[in-house]
Parts: C-alpha cells; structure tokens; sequence
C-alpha cells in the first residue's frame, strides 16, 4: 500500500510541477511573442509617424463644420461656402448672420471675442489675451504687425500668414484672404442652400409642409421636400441608400444562391447519400480548394471578369461560400438520425422522396441557422469587398477617406454601416428564432 | 358522456368523421403556403441578379466566357517564369509572416480582451451584474464595425504598416469572441466557484481557478477558429489597407503583365497558409473539443 501511495504522491507532485511550469511558461511565451511583434512591426517608429493633428482634425470634423469666409484680394469680392465648396456655396450677395458688411469693412464675429476684420489696408483679427494681429501687403510681400514674441499658432512666412484658433482659423496670402468658422452640427445635411426649404427650422418646416402655402406650385410642399432631400448634392442622399442597398443585395443574392447550389452538392459529398467514394473524395476537395484560394482572390479573379460593380461583389461571396456551405452541409447530412429515412423508405419511396420528406426536415434547422448566419457575417463581408470591386458603401467609405476632405460624410458612411450591420443581425436573429422554434 | 381524449369542452373536438378531409386540408394549406413563400424567394433572386446585373459595369454573359482569361493569361505567363517563382516564394516571405502576425497577435489580443468582456457579460459570473446589458451592447458595438472601417481612419492618423490592421482586427476580435465565450461561460458549473468563495476568493481568483479551467478547451477551439478568419481578414486588409502579403498582392496587380510571376507566387503562398492553418487548426480544435 505504502509503495502505492509514494508512487501516486510522486505523480501528483510531478503534476503539480508541471502544471506551475505551465502557468509561467504560457505568459512569458505570449509576452515574448509579444515583445517580438512590436519590434517586427515597429512601435517604437509608430509613435513618431502618429499623426495626432491627423487625429484631432479628424475628431472635430467628424461632428462640425466649418465655413469659409473668402475675400478675392484682386478684386475685393466677399463669398461665403460652406466646406469651401460650391455646391455649399452662399448665393451672392447672402452671408450667415455672424458676418456683417459696410462697404469695402467686412466683419466676422467668430465667437469668444474674436474678430476679424477685412478692410481697404488689409485684415485684422483680435484675439482675447493677446491682441490684434494686423497683417497688411507691401508689394509683393506681406507685413505682420501682432505683439512679439510670435506664440506657435502664428504661421508667418513672406508670402503666406495662417493663424490658428480654437474660435477658428485666419488665412492671408496675396490672392485671398480667408476666415475658416467652425461650428457643430453637419450642415446642410437635409436641404443645400440653393433649395427654398435651406435655413429654415424644424418648426418652420413642419409649419410649411402641413399648412404652408405651395411653394412650388405644381407640387405638394411635402414632396417637394422629399425630392429636394432625395437630390441633396452635398450629401448625395439618394447614392448613399443606392450604395447600401447594394450592399445588402450583394451579401444576399451572394449567400442565398451559394446555399441553393451547395444543398445538392452536400448530398453528393455525404458519404451516406453517395456511395462512390472517389466522387466524394472529388467533391471534399473542390471544396476545400475554393475556401482555401479566399474570398480576396476569387475577388480579384472575378473583377477582372466581370467590371466593378455590384454582381461581381454577389458572385465573389457566392463562390467563396459556397466551399465553406458544401463542406458544412455534407457533415450536417452525414449527422442525420438515419431511422427517419428508413420509415419513409419503407412506404416504398424512391431516393428522391426519402431525401424530401426523411432528410431535408431533419437538417433545415441546421442549414437556415448556418446560412442566417453567413447572410449577417456577409453584409460585413459585402462592406470589404464592395471597397475592392468597386460598388456599395464600402466603395463610397474608401473614397471619402482617399480624399481626406469630408470626415463628416465618413462618419455619416461609418453610422450607415453600423446600423445596416446592426439591422441585419437583428433580422437574422429574428428570422432564426421564427424559422427554427417556428414560435 | 364526455370524451376526455379532446377534454371536456364541446364544440372544439376536431370533427373526427372527416379526419382524413382535415388533416389532407391541412396539407394543402402547408404546401400553398410554401409555394407562395419558393415562387416569392425565386421571384426576388431573380430579380435582384438582373438588379446587380444592370449595375454592373460590364455584364454577366460578356464576363463568364472571359472568366478564365485572366487566369489563364497569368498562369501563361507565370509558367514561362516558372524558375523565377521559387525565389519569389523567398522575398515574399517575410510579407507573409507579417500578414500571419497580424493575425495572430490580433487573436491575442481580442481574445484577452474577449475573456474579460465575456465573464463580465455572463450572468451569475459577472462581477457587476447590473452592468451585464452594457458590456452585452459593447461587445455587440464591436462586433458589428467592420474591420476596414476602423482600419482605414486608423491608417490616416498612424501611418501605414501593420499597426491599424492590428487594431481594427482585435476590436472585431474582441466582440466576436466574447459572445462565444459568453456562451460556452454560461454553461460553465457553478460548484467550483462557489466553493472558491467559501474559502474568500475574490473575483479574479474565483475566475482564474474556477471558471477558466472548465471553458478553456471551448475557448481555445473557438479562438483558432478565430485565428483562421483573421488570417484572411489580414490578407483582405493588407489588399486595401498597407502590410502584409495582401499589400505586395496588390502592387504586383497593378502593375499588371510582367510581374504574374509574382502575383502566382503570391497566389500559392497564401493559399498553403491558409490550407496548412485550416488543417492544423482543424486537428487541434478536434482534439480539445472531442478530448484525445
């Protein structure tokens, strides 16, 4: 007994050595492993490339806008745009209620007390708690009067002088002189200012839609709205929903016609519907090669074929899944409860009928719930892959960020994605549950 | 005298004269019903197809018969460079260790992070329970962002490289693996935690000794299965984004003829990875699911 007991204490002992060897050795690997890939991938470099103006830039714009206040210094004419560009443009002669002019004096309150001033000498802004800086052209040069020392913010150069404020932003050159205000909100968003319904209020617009006189007299006030929204060319509404919708035709045509074409090929790869194994074998391995090449090359393969656009997107998803569909169909239908099958053969059914009514009851729960959840794991897929054939959102989000211009519209485009993702996982979840526990 | 097989109630027993009638009326409704539900499902693909079609720049019947040309013209070219490409496997190398990386330290990562959000999410382990539905939203938050959205903002403030794919993986990571965790956490026996917090464990050790040991197989399958989708996801960000074997992908694309050569190289590379990753990690998920 004693011998029995030493040995066991022994093995026991041993265990517990190894397992403590075990709960240092797996940290410290992962730690090494971890420590190797930040110098693989070049941290310490990352921290000096790191844009956090980038960053900054991008947080604020993500929620405000600004507007550019532009004089000509050729020929002295004052414009006003929203983003600097022309859809947003003021008609002439139209300038937002912080910006007043007498004559050749143009003032912009930028809020917090800071002023410029554009006038016949040159420009003036006055910044509370350190003073006014005066910036006038000599020539061809221009000449900066602001109390010395120049803080950081002052950007001066012969040819260019920019100032940078939290209230705004103050750039002259001999060309132009311009005023950037930023305020919060993404403006613009429901009517440009070419449209009637621009600057108006929600009050006011409800006021107009339900009791006001027509505006356009060949329509309702109502449509009129729609339509002015629908074509909104600052923010594009009606290409937006287009994109998306495509993006959600892609994932579903993409999933629902892998499923179709994979159901019959899972029964051909099943060893108990297919008794000649070197088919079966065939079929395993087309699978595994069409999941094996990834969905980025039959991407690229397919959008040398077929042009950008949508279709190229659906068949990608199409062929990538319909691999991972037949290998997981075939093991769905190689689980099945074969006494079904036997019942129904035994009233004397053909194959057919025994795979209708003694097969296909049994696996439906399992194939709606894998394709419910490749249909919502796609709509993030259809996002990617409409980036690389060029269709759907995915495609308008990569142009945006290209551009570096609009991170208003990316965080617009960013919103859309989620909630689309958001909306369709909540229909598949719904979809699975009414299907599955058929409550 | 009252039937007890369709209870007390009259007027609610099926007619059981015309059984035959019914259930066959039954039946007819099932099938009408399922008909009206396939001719709905055929009707919508096939109108969505000649929807997508029709915003397709160039249209399917003119691109299947051009399906293997492409290819084709690549594997042509590639055959006549064949005794470059074993060289190519060499100098790409090191893009596809990167691509693996990313993946593998995004893995990680998410997947620690997985751990935490999922024990907090899981009712009866939660150190928190009222703050169950928040860590619940957030990971569903995650989940639902798509990897090349936060990769791409992430690419303007950091740079290129490696680090954005990195990042925007292990968020993705993080919310999708938290719900499995979550899942397989909420199944876990209760016994030894309770008999942990006899003895005054608090909350980390009550985990660590008592819930981790008993989930751990599960997780590790599921973060393996994790690890194969995230190699992939790298491949496609390195495709859009920079880094990686995805990157050289696409330079060697754009380029276009004269650097096939590269592009099969690329080609093989990674499709080995990735069936040499799905195999292993095949076996291994086998053995810890199914035991030994």
């Amino acid at each position: 007994m004693a011998a029995v007991d030493i040995n066991l204490s022994g093995q026991i002992t041993a265990g517990f050595a190894r397992k403590r060897l075990m709960a240092f050795a797996v940290p410290g690997v992962i730690l090494l492993y971890l420590l190797y890939t930040a110098v693989a991938f070049d941290l310490a470099g990352l921290a000096q490339r790191a844009r956090m103006d980038n960053a900054a830039i991008l947080l604020s714009d993500f929620w405000t806008h600004k507007t550019h206040i532009t004089r000509d210094n050729r020929n002295g004419a004052v414009s006003a745009a929203i983003e600097g560009e022309s859809k947003g443009a003021y008609p002439p002669g139209e300038f937002p209620y912080w910006v007043t002019i007498a004559g050749d004096v143009t003032t912009i309150d930028l809020g917090t007390g800071h002023i410029v001033t554009y006038d016949a000498a040159g420009a003036r802004m006055i910044v509370p708690g350190y003073g006014t800086i005066d910036i006038r052209p000599d020539g061809n040069r221009l000449v900066l009067s602001a109390p010395k020392p120049l803080p950081g913010w002052i950007n001066a150069s012969d040819t260019r002088i920019a100032v940078t404020t939290p209230a705004g932003r103050f750039n002259y050159t001999r060309s132009k002189v311009e005023t950037f205000k930023y305020q919060a909100g993404w403006e613009l968003f429901f009517f440009t200012l070419d449209s009637p319904f621009a600057r108006k209020g929600p009050l006011e617009l409800l006021n107009l839609a339900a009791w006001g006189d027509r505006v356009d007299p060949d329509r309702s006030n109502i449509g009129y709205m729609v339509s002015e929204f629908w074509t909104n060319k600052m923010w594009r509404h009606s290409d937006v929903f287009w994109a998306l919708f495509e993006t959600i035709l892609m994932a579903f045509l993409g999933t629902m016609g892998a499923a179709i074409i994979a159901l019959p090929l899972g029964f051909l790869a099943a060893s108990n519907f297919n008794p000649l194994a070197p088919l079966r074998f065939a079929f395993r391995r087309v699978f595994d090669f069409i999941r094996g090449v990834d969905g980025l090359i039959w991407t690229i393969i397919l959008s040398r074929a077929f042009g950008p656009g949508p279709m190229t997107g659906a068949l990608a998803i199409l062929i990538t899944d319909t691999g991972s569909f037949g290998k997981m169909f075939s093991e769905a239908l190689e689980n099945i409860d074969e006494k079904q099958v036997e019942g129904v053969r035994s009233t004397g059914a053909n194959s057919l009928l025994r795979a209708r009514f003694g097969v296909i009851p049994q696996v439906t729960p399992v194939l709606i719930s894998q394709v419910l959840y490749y249909l919502e794991s796609n709509t993030r897929s259809a996002t990617v892959i409409g980036a690389i054939v060029g269709g759907g959102i995915g495609l308008l989000l990569t142009q945006a960020i290209q551009t570096q211009k609009d991170w208003e519209e990316v965080a617009y485009y960013m919103t859309l994605i989620v909630l689309m993702v958001m909306a369709m996982d909540t229909l598949s979840g719904w979809l699975r549950r009414k299907l599955i526990k058929g409550s | 005298m009252v039937d007890i097989a369709f209870g007390p109630e009259r007027g609610k027993r099926p007619d059981t004269a015309n059984l035959q009638d019914t259930y066959l009326e039954m039946v007819r409704r099932k099938r009408m019903y399922g008909g009206i539900l396939l001719a709905l499902f055929i009707a919508t693909m096939a109108s969505g197809w000649i929807l997508a079609d029709s915003r397709n720049a160039g249209g399917f019947w003119n691109g299947i018969l051009n399906v293997f040309e492409f290819p084709s013209e690549v594997v042509a070219e590639a055959w006549e460079k064949r005794a470059a490409i074993p060289a190519l496997f060499v100098k790409h190398m090191p893009s596809l260790i990167e691509t693996l990386n990313i993946a593998a330290v995004a893995t990680l990562l998410g997947g620690l992070a997985a751990m935490a959000l999922s024990l907090l999410a899981t009712r009866g382990l939660a150190r928190w329970p009222t703050m169950i539905p928040v860590f619940r939203r957030s990971m569903d938050a995650l989940r639902a962002i798509p990897e090349i959205v936060i990769a791409l903002v992430l690419i303007y403030i950091l740079g290129g490289g490696p680090v954005p794919a990195v990042i925007a993986i292990a968020l993705h990571t993080g919310g999708a693996l938290g719900k499995l965790f979550s899942e397989v956490a909420e199944n876990a026996d209760l016994k030894p935690v309770e008999g942990l917090q006899s003895v005054g464990a608090n909350w980390t050790q009550r985990m660590w000794l008592g819930v981790i040991p008993q989930v751990a197989p599960n997780w590790l399958s599921y973060a393996l299965l994790r690890f194969e989708i995230n190699v992939r996801a790298s491949a496609i960000l390195g495709f859009v984004g920079e880094g990686g074997i995805g990157y050289d992908l696409k330079l060697a694309m754009q380029w276009g003829q004269g650097r096939y050569d590269q592009v099969v190289a690329i080609f093989l590379l990674l499709f080995f990875a990735i069936v040499v990753i799905d195999r292993t990690s095949d076996y291994f998920r086998n053995r810890l699911v199914k035991g030994r």
